[in-house]
């Protein structure tokens, strides 16, 4: 078989047999995923064409999490229009404030989406998944709208480029500097269409949540979605909330269009300057950037083990006096279970801000918005002109130990700067 | 269909943020989106628009994120067609879906300029830049989506699911 990872998933939701890079197919879907900002437009396509009967209202997950808990009136209407649809429909997966969390943190966590799945979602980040060894990708709203009304979607076969992730990477390496490091590498839209699948034995040195946010950018290199090989952290990840691991490795013979090799023992911090996540450079080649305000969480890093790394440099220290720091636990159990470690407290001593989960700053929509000419160092997926405020403003990417670092530090520096160890 | 209309002209990787910023998501009014369409990008785009107008752009047009709300509102601002070098394929699928004119075709899109007057014929994907009196052809698209366009988009086939569905 020639296939890839992601063709093996697509051909078992349509049949069984064999797809090709380039086939267009209709595909049955396992989870179909819409939050506040989406789904009243897919709700009202289906109203629109006279559907009021959903295929099956078990695979149907809305998550109200972007405006949420809601920002303004607007917000708060369009929050009033899922919510009348998930009941009117029974949607038993439709997750309100008080028990949501950010999407894609939460339905991995609640175990509704898993490995072998294949899921649909009107949120450009539903690649998140590919983590599981599912295959999912994020679509729009009318997309959405065809999979709530049959329970398909269409879907062009991609073609893929494997990456292979060599070794162990140092203290401070997680997911999102061999993420960054990557777009900078091949580009924003260095696998346009594409899966990137992810193998290599650096994999076993990776966790679940170092994989989450590998996979949630995906679609930062223009990617289809990216897909890992399943494990047994992937097994011990699913043990409890899953019925079982669909266990997936690349086949012999799979035909990939590029392969690159990552040694991931000689990287270091990384962050991607405005305005476009492709900008990157290392975190020591930066010199004095000062730093407004810092943000740790979101679908990307907002997952308990980000928080830990952030807390572990936040430990005894304080916020720059000329910095804010806002830490969004990603889902409600994750905000939980850093209050048992300790995390929170440890946030709060060092003089951060504690959110309720909500997607909130990352897309300028509230709880962190900046002002003209503000800088922000932030743990989330996009620094865009304009993406978290002023169209003035600029966003530096990172991950947490870097984000932390920044805070206490009040300008961009690799968390040794803080730790100790630092050479340049 | 053939449309005729003057170049607003982008560069590459035209991100939905500037498209249409995320702090206006709280409707999908699609006259309100209008309002604010390549507000973060360009300040002058609403006194560009003459109605019918083209949008010219770069490489991985409409990157980012999935909102349907950018091609509606680039399609209630009144702009005809972008052409681009290529799509970003979420922005290419939404385009599709809710019926704003796309076509992929680089030399067309690189070499015309801002308030270039250009011609397109949809039926045979031919653009005419009748300033520079050059004459490109754009890529067809694929048969599947060529038929979603036929049907009037893609709901119109949901209906027609096993009979319809949602009944």
């Amino acid at each position: 078989m020639s296939m890839t990872m992601t063709q093996e998933i697509i051909a078992e939701h349509c049949g069984g047999g064999e797809v090709k890079a380039g086939e267009i197919v209709l595909a049955d879907v396992d989870v179909i995923l819409a939050n506040d900002i989406t789904a009243p437009v897919s709700i009202r396509e289906l109203e629109r064409h006279g559907i009021n009967k959903v295929h099956d209202a078990d695979k149907i997950a809305l998550v109200m999490d972007h405006f949420v808990p809601c920002k303004d009136i607007k917000a708060a209407q369009q929050c009033l229009e899922v919510r009348r649809f998930a009941r009117e429909h029974k949607i038993k997966n439709f997750f309100d404030a008080g028990d949501m969390g950010i999407e894609h943190a939460l339905l991995p966590e609640k175990g509704i989406v898993g490995s072998g799945d294949l899921v649909v979602g009107a949120d450009s980040h539903t690649c998140t998944y590919g983590a599981m060894g599912a295959f999912s990708t994020g679509m729009g709203s009318t997309d959405i709208a065809f999979a709530m009304a049959t329970g398909k979607t269409w879907l062009k076969v991609p073609s893929a480029i494997r990456f292979v992730l060599k070794n162990k990477p140092a203290e401070w390496i997680g997911g999102k500097d061999i993420i960054l490091y990557i777009i900078g590498k091949i580009g924003v839209d260095g696998a346009g269409y594409k899966s990137m699948e992810f193998c290599g034995d650096g994999v076993s040195h990776l966790s679940m949540d170092d994989r989450f946010t590998i996979a949630n950018m995906a679609i930062e290199a223009g990617a289809k979605n990216g897909i890992f090989e399943t494990d047994e952290k992937t097994a011990e990840y699913e043990s409890g909330i899953r019925a079982r691991t669909v266990e997936r490795k690349i086949g012999a013979g799979a035909l990939y269009e590029a392969e690159y090799e990552i040694d991931l023992s000689a990287l270091r911090t990384v962050v991607s300057k405005p305005h476009s996540p492709e900008n990157v450079c290392f975190t020591d080649e930066l010199d004095e950037t000062a730093v407004d305000q810092v943000v740790i969480g979101s679908c990307t890093n907002g997952r308990l083990s980000d928080l830990e790394i952030a807390a572990k440099v936040f430990e005894g220290r304080r916020v720059h006096e000329n910095c804010r720091a806002i830490i969004i636990p990603a889902t409600q159990k994750i905000y939980l279970d850093a209050l048992k470690s300790g995390a929170i407290e440890t946030f709060i001593n060092a003089g951060c801000v504690v959110s309720t989960p909500t997607c909130g700053p990352c897309l300028g929509g509230h709880m962190g918005i900046l002002a003209k000419g503000e800088r922000a160092v932030s743990t989330t997926n996009r620094n865009f002109v304009g993406r978290m405020g002023h169209p003035e403003s600029e966003v530096y990417l990172a991950g947490p130990a870097v984000a932390a670092a920044s805070a206490i530090e009040g300008k961009i520096v690799p968390p040794e700067k803080v730790m100790g160890g630092y050479e340049k | 269909m053939k449309v005729k209309g003057k170049v607003i002209k982008y560069g590459g990787d035209v991100n939905t943020d500037v498209i249409i910023p995320a702090r206006y998501l709280n409707t999908a009014d699609e006259k309100e989106l209008a309002l604010h369409c390549m507000e973060d990008l360009d300040r002058d785009f609403q006194k560009k628009l003459r109605g019918g107008d083209i949008i010219a752009a770069g490489k991985n047009f409409g990157c980012g994120s999935s909102r349907e709300h950018a091609p509606i509102a680039i399609k209630a601002s009144g702009v005809a067609c972008v052409i681009a070098v290529d799509f970003a394929r979420i922005f290419y699928r939404n385009a599709i879906n809710i019926g704003l004119p796309i076509l992929e075709c680089p030399k067309a899109a690189n070499e015309c300029d801002e308030g270039d007057e250009i011609e397109i014929d949809f039926e045979s994907g031919a653009i005419h830049n009748v300033t520079k009196g050059k004459l490109y052809k754009s890529m067809p698209f694929p048969g599947f989506i060529r038929d979603i366009v036929k049907k009037g988009g893609l709901m119109k086939i949901a209906k027609e699911f096993d009979g319809g569905a949602g009944k």
